[in-house]
């Protein structure tokens, strides 16, 4: 009322309402985001096209080629409706990439679940994997990767992040503005309907109550034909440069793309609201300013372009409607059947909407918690060792993923150079060059829960080494920050941490964020997840054909492991499996880490390393044991000499997670110079092995042999038992 | 087709004209969602009007994957696909036999020869009554089959079939995701390769140029050899490991 | 013997993209007489014996939980079908 100097309208009541919500409006991490800016130094904007604030960012990656990458979430839409909810995830974050002029190429999915055993837990699988698989399989775009993960504390609130990458020409960057008095504003694509009217403020907004199941507005249901039509369609008009600003319409709708296109611009905009096309005639107009109808966009024409304009949505049989026109007068006007309904400056809807300080507090059990280190009794001896190993494999966390990687397209457009199950996914950019660029996601929501700051902090180290170890240079970072009710001050301070430790590690990387996402209040009843921050990494290769695979295959390469081991085992992954939580989690120098990627990257430049494969969640016995199963290939492995070095027992070297470690497999011929190389840069190295084609077994000399037969069926029954 | 040696030419599913084309491909994809039957609605392309009257005349034409089903529901060719067995989209590398080496399709191959390319689809499972079964292999217009497992249940391991004058195919895989080493599968039907090396589906491609070279009629050609091993290492002059059956990890083997 | 049968049709308010290709479909083959289509599922279920009430609400019971998913469907019908 204040801004208005009047009684807002029933319309404008809506609108400020889903576009101040915090999911439009992230008005309780505001405050706290503002350190990705603030820690940005001129160096780390070298690449950087387009920032934070638009669709999605916008990195050069030489030759005239930019990329866009985003990751989001839709976690509570797909705990109400598995697939559909699934499904528009991916249609929402590849409308936030076309939206930036790209030709979207590959998506991701970052995925946690709760117990794998879970009477409930098989029905969100089934339906979010097949709603992925059967939005993103439709589109034709490949997927390259992501993570599976369960535990239980995501229970009744299953994270849904995805990511999707598209590429562009420099000049074909396009932005959400719209400028040019008297220019057509124009809303194509899908009809508007009921769908989650209200969804992103209320179902994002809210933490779910077990005992009240019945507030669900419309189920968004997701046409990827549309999309696909929509995606072509619009790399058409690009093409021919007849829009001036394009949008995509996702939460909020029509409010947030009227409102964020008018403010973005020469910030007026009169619309005609009876124009919408409508799938359902009796929506109020409230209504169809929030409806959350996917497949649609909404963009700027100048008049003379009207005409090859709407030439362009006959070819693709696409409808469309004209709304109204850009104004000089700095009012988003909306009128509705002759009446103005809307009457305000969209910069206060968009941009200025409230900005909270929330209280937030170290919570009193953080010390406890991290004083409980992880002291249950190791395993001891080549038996006991052995049997854990199998075990590890076999575990939800650590098991082959292929259950659910096989139901995604992974070949899709010829591209892909890399995908499951190797570090990162690989997409080649540019036919004749092989210019492309590598991807990879991840979290780790137990770090973060025993210290948000590191937490942050090591997931975008292992973002970070799954991109260097596939031989990309990293470059820049998109995130997606799962936590709890922000109004909860303990949650609101692992937030707050987590922030913070991004944005210092993407300082001390010298790589910036380039746009992401905030989801709050993934919480069931009055409990939080674990704070989850999902850190998507993205390099730049200048030829994809010498990607570095993460299993051996020549017999004879010399195995080699990078890094030192500590007694790191708080937070593990086999403390997981034996029921524990405590502690610190992994130390991570990030200097260490960058230098780790640097030699990563210039072994697989000057071709000396054939295989290599990043040691993180499961440390080294994950490691080999993955190494050895892409293709099917053993090795003798000695590990006494390391575990004399680091001082740790074959237990600790194989089951710790410390960081800045990789394994790789270097050609006889290339030894001196790989050992040299590192020597020079003094980074720690030992030969622990050698490939073997015969033995069909890890062989841990001296201790135990693995045959990779029995390996494999540990690692690949886990997923079929519980799925089918 | 330009790894081939041909020249593309997109066709626009409105437009009924072939703008001159000498073979026809009719790409994988979710026509109109699949949401009917997979192809159901594309067969009433306006193109394909034009396709099924080229292919009485002769010319060649290949479906694949969602274009096979395109073929049947536009009954170029019999029987239908219906949703794999398990009921799961699947992507993985498949083995599968050339069966008919005498098609405009398949001239490149050996009779038997081996053939490691992508299987990715959620109706997959060819189906089709005993006697048209029976009048398939009677007539040898089973062009393909499914070696080892049968990956979707499909009708006597059937991947691919043609009509009876062999100049249209339609197959449930896809060759041209085998075509370009580095972006193909793991695995080679002629034993390992290197990462993403799998080029067994080129022939499908040659075979068509050649077999349009000869005029129309199919000749043998030779069996592609099996592909170059990853530069880097092969200027090691490191020794091949022997011959050992793949056990690659998601590929289909028996 | 008898069968129930079982119809599932999306909720009005949902969007229908299978109904919605098809109806983008019918005027290319010239079926220019309808204005909209919604496709929805029928399920025949088979039962030893009669039809008892008890069968007849173990049918809506199914048809309500697991035939069909309330929050975008509705069921149409639950009726037992004569017997040919």
């Amino acid at each position: 009322m204040e801004i208005l100097g009047r009684r807002p309208t029933a319309a404008e009541l809506a609108m400020y309402s889903v576009m101040w919500s915090e999911h439009c409006s992230y008005k309780s991490s505001k405050v706290h985001l503002s350190q990705f800016g603030e820690k940005v130094t001129d160096k780390m904007k070298e690449h950087l096209l387009v920032g934070i604030g638009e669709n999605a960012g916008v990195v050069d990656i030489g030759e005239g080629w930019a990329v866009t990458f985003k990751v989001e979430s839709h976690n509570h839409p797909s705990f109400v409706e598995p697939y559909q909810g699934a499904a528009t995830g991916v249609g929402g974050i590849v409308r936030d990439i076309i939206s930036m002029g790209a030709r979207p190429v590959a998506v991701m999915d970052p995925l946690r679940f709760g117990a794998i055993d879970h009477p409930d837990t098989a029905r969100l699988v089934h339906g979010i994997v097949s709603g992925i698989g059967g939005y993103g399989n439709s589109l034709g775009l490949p997927n390259i990767g992501g993570e599976l993960v369960f535990d239980s504390v995501y229970q009744g609130n299953p994270l849904v992040n995805a990511l999707a990458v598209g590429v562009m020409r420099h000049e074909d960057i396009r932005l959400a503005n719209a400028s040019g008095t008297g220019n057509k504003v124009v809303l194509f694509g899908a009809r508007t309907g009921g769908d989650g009217i209200g969804g992103a403020s209320v179902l994002a907004s809210e933490s779910f109550d077990a005992d009240k199941p019945s507030k669900r507005p419309a189920v968004q249901v997701g046409d990827p034909f549309a999309e696909k039509v929509l995606i072509e369609c619009c790399l058409e008009l690009f093409k021919a440069s007849v829009v001036e600003g394009i949008q995509d319409l996702g939460a909020a709708g029509i409010s947030c793309a009227t409102s964020e296109l008018a403010s973005n611009g020469d910030g007026g905009m009169h619309v005609e609201l009876t124009n919408v096309l409508l799938r359902d005639p009796t929506l109020t107009p409230g209504e169809i300013l929030m409806s959350e109808s996917q497949e649609r966009m909404m963009a700027v024409v100048t008049p003379e372009n009207v005409e090859a304009f709407e030439a362009i949505m006959a070819k693709w049989n696409v409808e469309y409607s004209w709304l109204g026109e850009v104004t000089g007068t700095g009012r988003l006007v909306i009128d509705w059947a002759g009446e103005t309904i809307v009457d305000v400056d969209p910069k206060t809807v968009a941009h200025e909407g409230p900005v909270y300080h929330r209280p937030f507090h170290r919570p009193e059990w953080q010390d406890q918690l991290q004083a409980d280190s992880f002291a249950e009794t190791r395993p001891f001896g080549s038996d006991a060792v052995k049997k854990a190993m199998l075990e590890l494999m076999a575990s939800p966390n650590m098991c082959d993923k292929s259950w659910v990687t096989n139901q995604f397209d992974r070949y899709v457009q010829g591209n892909t150079a890399l995908a499951m199950p190797d570090d990162a996914g690989v997409i080649r950019v540019d036919e004749t060059t092989g210019l492309g660029v590598a991807i990879s996601t991840d979290a780790n929501g137990r770090y973060a829960y025993l210290d948000p700051y590191e937490g942050a902090r090591l997931a975008l180290a292992e973002s970070y080494r799954n991109v260097a170890t596939s031989g990309a240079t990293p470059l820049a970072v998109s995130d997606c920050l799962n936590f709890g009710s922000p109004e909860d001050p303990e949650v609101m301070w692992q937030f707050a941490e987590a922030v913070r430790g991004l944005a210092d590690g993407c300082r001390e990387l010298g790589i910036p964020v380039t746009g992401g996402n905030v989801s709050l209040y993934n919480q069931t009843g009055g409990v939080a997840i674990h704070p989850t921050p999902v850190v998507g990494v993205l390099g730049v290769f200048d030829d994809v054909a010498r990607r570095t695979p993460s299993g051996w295959r020549e017999d004879g390469q010399a195995i080699y492991l990078m890094g030192v081991t500590r007694d790191e085992l708080d937070g593990s992954e086999f403390a997981n499996l034996h029921g524990h939580l405590g502690g610190r989690p992994p130390a991570v120098d990030l200097k260490t880490e960058k230098l780790l990627g640097e030699l990563l990257v210039n072994a697989s430049r000057d071709g000396m390393i054939d295989a290599a494969h990043d040691l993180s969640e499961g440390g080294l016995a994950a490691a080999l044991s993955e190494m050895a199963l892409r293709f099917g290939v053993g090795a003798r492995i000695g590990l006494d000499e390391a575990c004399e070095r680091d001082g740790v027992d074959l237990f600790t070297m194989l089951f710790s997670e410390s960081q800045s470690r990789a394994v790789v497999a270097v050609a006889r011929s290339e030894e001196v110079r790989f050992k040299d190389m590192c020597g020079a840069r003094g980074y720690a190295h030992m030969r622990i092995g050698v490939v073997d084609t015969e033995i069909e077994a890890l062989d841990f000399q001296g201790h135990f042999s693995l045959p990779l037969s029995e390996l494999k069926e540990a690692y690949e029954g886990t997923l079929p038992k519980h799925f089918g | 087709m330009t790894i081939a040696g041909g020249t593309a030419v997109g066709l626009w599913h409105a437009e009924a004209n072939l703008q001159d084309v000498d073979a026809v491909i009719i790409p994988g994809g979710f026509s109109y969602g699949d949401y009917l039957r997979a192809g159901a609605i594309a067969r009433f392309a306006p193109l394909m009007d034009k396709v099924v009257d080229a292919s009485k005349a002769g010319m060649p034409v290949l479906g694949i994957c969602n274009g096979f089903q395109i073929l049947t529901e536009a009954h170029l060719l019999p029987g239908s696909m219906i949703k794999n067995n398990h009921l799961k989209f699947s992507c993985a590398d498949q083995l599968l036999r050339v069966e008919n080496n005498t098609t405009a399709w398949t001239s490149a191959y050996a009779k038997d020869s081996g053939m490691v390319i992508p299987l990715k689809n959620q109706d997959g499972q060819y189906v089709a009554d005993e006697k048209t079964l029976d009048e398939l292999e009677g007539e040898g217009r089973v062009v393909f089959r499914y070696d080892g497992v049968n990956p979707n249940g499909s009708r006597r391991n059937i991947a691919g079939i043609s009509n009876a004058a062999g100049n249209v195919v339609g197959l449930m895989p896809h060759p041209e995701h085998a075509v370009e080493a580095g972006f193909g599968p793991d695995a080679s039907a002629y034993g390992e390769v290197g990462l993403g090396y799998g080029t067994d589906g080129l022939g499908i491609f040659t075979s068509v140029l050649t077999s349009l070279v000869a005029g129309g009629k199919s000749r043998p050609f030779p069996q592609i050899p099996p592909p170059a091993r990853r530069s880097s290492a092969s200027t090691r002059s490191s020794t091949p490991p022997p011959h050992r059956t793949p056990t690659f990890p998601g590929l289909n083997w028996a | 013997m008898p069968r129930i049968v079982v119809d599932v049709m999306p909720k009005p308010e949902i969007l229908d993209p299978q109904g919605k290709a098809i109806a983008g479909a019918l005027p290319r083959l010239g079926l220019t007489g309808f204005t909209g289509v919604r496709q929805g599922k029928r399920f025949e279920l088979t039962v030893d014996g009669d039809v008892t009430p008890e069968v007849l609400e173990q049918a809506r019971t199914a048809a309500a939980t697991l035939l069909s998913n309330p929050v975008i469907e509705d069921v149409t019908r639950v009726e037992v079908l004569p017997e040919a």
